[in-house]
């Protein structure tokens, strides 16, 4: 295993991207230090943080003088740099399902309903609607994910081993869940995946409620 | 670098479900026009709504193109679709050995895929056309897609070189060259905010298997007369 020099993610606990690489760090076992970007205080806006991702999104990742931005980039990095628990199989048609599923959450979800574009619905409509687009886009993605998936998941999405498309889907059911209201029971498949995440301890580690910068329950 | 032809993988039977104006697919046609690979143009007409096919949909139940075929392999997603034959077709690789320049190269497709595209898309558009008018509707897009070139134009503009991140032909050209595309030809991108951007585009232009890759040179393209 290759020993890190030092890693520094910068993260929002309830960032489902952030949670992304929370989870590879964790099955990686890699230790690293969490430094909170506060979104709903424009933490994100700094241009210290800017440097560090001129998208101003979180996650970043500083790994000795390697600076990178956006979670599927991080997460491919690594990947090749801490080969531990790979996360993309060697088998062409499995890779390309798991890059698949990632970039369903990746480009067809997650991005329609994260905060900046539901505060523009929110702010241009209504509260309502806000929850209608993002429940219409996480159905239309589940509803797709559970047909990509159904046929080859195993103990987990893609066979027996966690694999990236876990890594991207944890995160995602969670929000659908937890935010969105989304009804699990329509994803037979992805609700017994959910089961089995939160039973691995790299994932529950993960949750936004185990974060730093969680609030306390009150 | 000459590819050697016996080096190179030659496809069973490469088949591409593509839309002549789709970006995503614009993408792949690059990548496999870079790796001297010939395939069969199916077009799936969006604004006709060839998507909602039954046959397609079991090529790809997102119903988004484009989609590949590849003997009895099926992908779908334009990213997926790329890495698979960036393993399977090594000639030309796309991702770079050194993993602060892969790095970069994923960022800046991710930032496409991810940020720019899916919310300038026709079909969050779609959405919005109902209920706002077409000057917000322009506004919203052009938003997205300023947004992800300013971040872009930070990102690479010290690593640059003839391309996006160095001398060679990579993974963010082929993401960002249809993205440029689109931001001038439908959102009235003004490039003279991003030049090293403006620079690539103009090098893309000079480029056959970009060239081929364009919008009005697939077989669905209308007919210009």
């Amino acid at each position: 295993m290759e020993e890190p020099a030092k890693l520094t993610l910068y993260s929002y606990w309830r960032s489902s991207c952030s949670q992304r690489v929370r989870i590879t760090l964790n099955i990686k076992g890699l230790e690293y230090e969490y430094k909170a970007v506060n979104l709903l205080k424009g933490d994100h806006f700094d241009p210290e943080f800017e440097k560090l991702n001129p998208m101003k999104y979180v996650p970043a990742l500083v790994d000795g003088d390697t600076v990178i931005g956006d979670s599927f980039a991080i997460i491919l990095y690594l990947e090749d740099k801490y080969p531990q628990h790979p996360l993309l199989p060697q088998d062409a048609k499995k890779k390309a399902l798991n890059l698949q599923a990632a970039s369903i959450v990746g480009s067809s979800i997650q991005p329609l309903q994260n905060l900046a574009v539901l505060q523009f619905i929110e702010n241009k409509f209504n509260a309502d609607e806000k929850l209608t687009w993002a429940q219409n886009h996480i159905n239309k993605g589940f509803a797709a994910l559970e047909k990509l998936l159904k046929e080859h998941a195993g103990k987990y999405a893609t066979g027996d081993e966690v694999q990236l498309a876990d890594v991207f889907l944890a995160p995602q059911i969670y929000a659908g869940l937890v935010r969105f209201q989304i009804d699990m029971s329509l994803y037979p498949t992805l609700a017994r995946l959910n089961d089995a995440y939160n039973e691995l301890p790299a994932f529950q580690a993960a949750l936004p409620q185990q974060q730093p910068d969680a609030p306390s329950p009150s | 670098m000459a590819s050697d032809s016996e080096a190179m993988s030659r496809p069973a039977n490469l088949t591409l479900y593509s839309y002549c104006w789709s970006s995503c697919a614009h993408r792949v046609r690059i990548a496999l026009n870079l790796k001297g690979l010939e395939y069969e143009y199916k077009a799936v007409n969006l604004s006709k709504g060839d998507q909602f096919d039954p046959e397609f949909e079991k090529i790809n139940p997102l119903k988004f193109v484009p989609a590949l075929v590849d003997g009895d392999v099926v992908v779908a997603d334009s990213l997926a679709i790329i890495l698979y034959l960036e393993d399977k077709y090594p000639q030309h690789p796309l991702l770079p050995q050194d993993l602060k320049k892969k790095a970069v190269n994923l960022q800046v497709a991710s930032i496409v895929s991810s940020s720019i595209q899916p919310l300038q898309s026709f079909f969050a558009r779609q959405f919005f056309e109902k209920r706002i008018s077409l000057d917000e509707k322009l506004t919203w897009s052009q938003n997205h897609v300023n947004k992800g070139f300013a971040a872009i134009e930070k990102l690479i503009k010290e690593i640059a070189g003839k391309y996006a991140t160095g001398d060679e032909v990579q993974l963010a050209d082929v993401f960002l060259a249809p993205q440029i595309f689109a931001g001038v030809a439908r959102f009235q991108i003004d490039m003279s905010l991003y030049p090293t951007l403006a620079r690539l585009n103009e090098a893309y232009a000079e480029l056959p298997a970009f060239q081929a890759a364009l919008p009005h040179r697939q077989p669905d393209a209308p007919s210009t007369s």
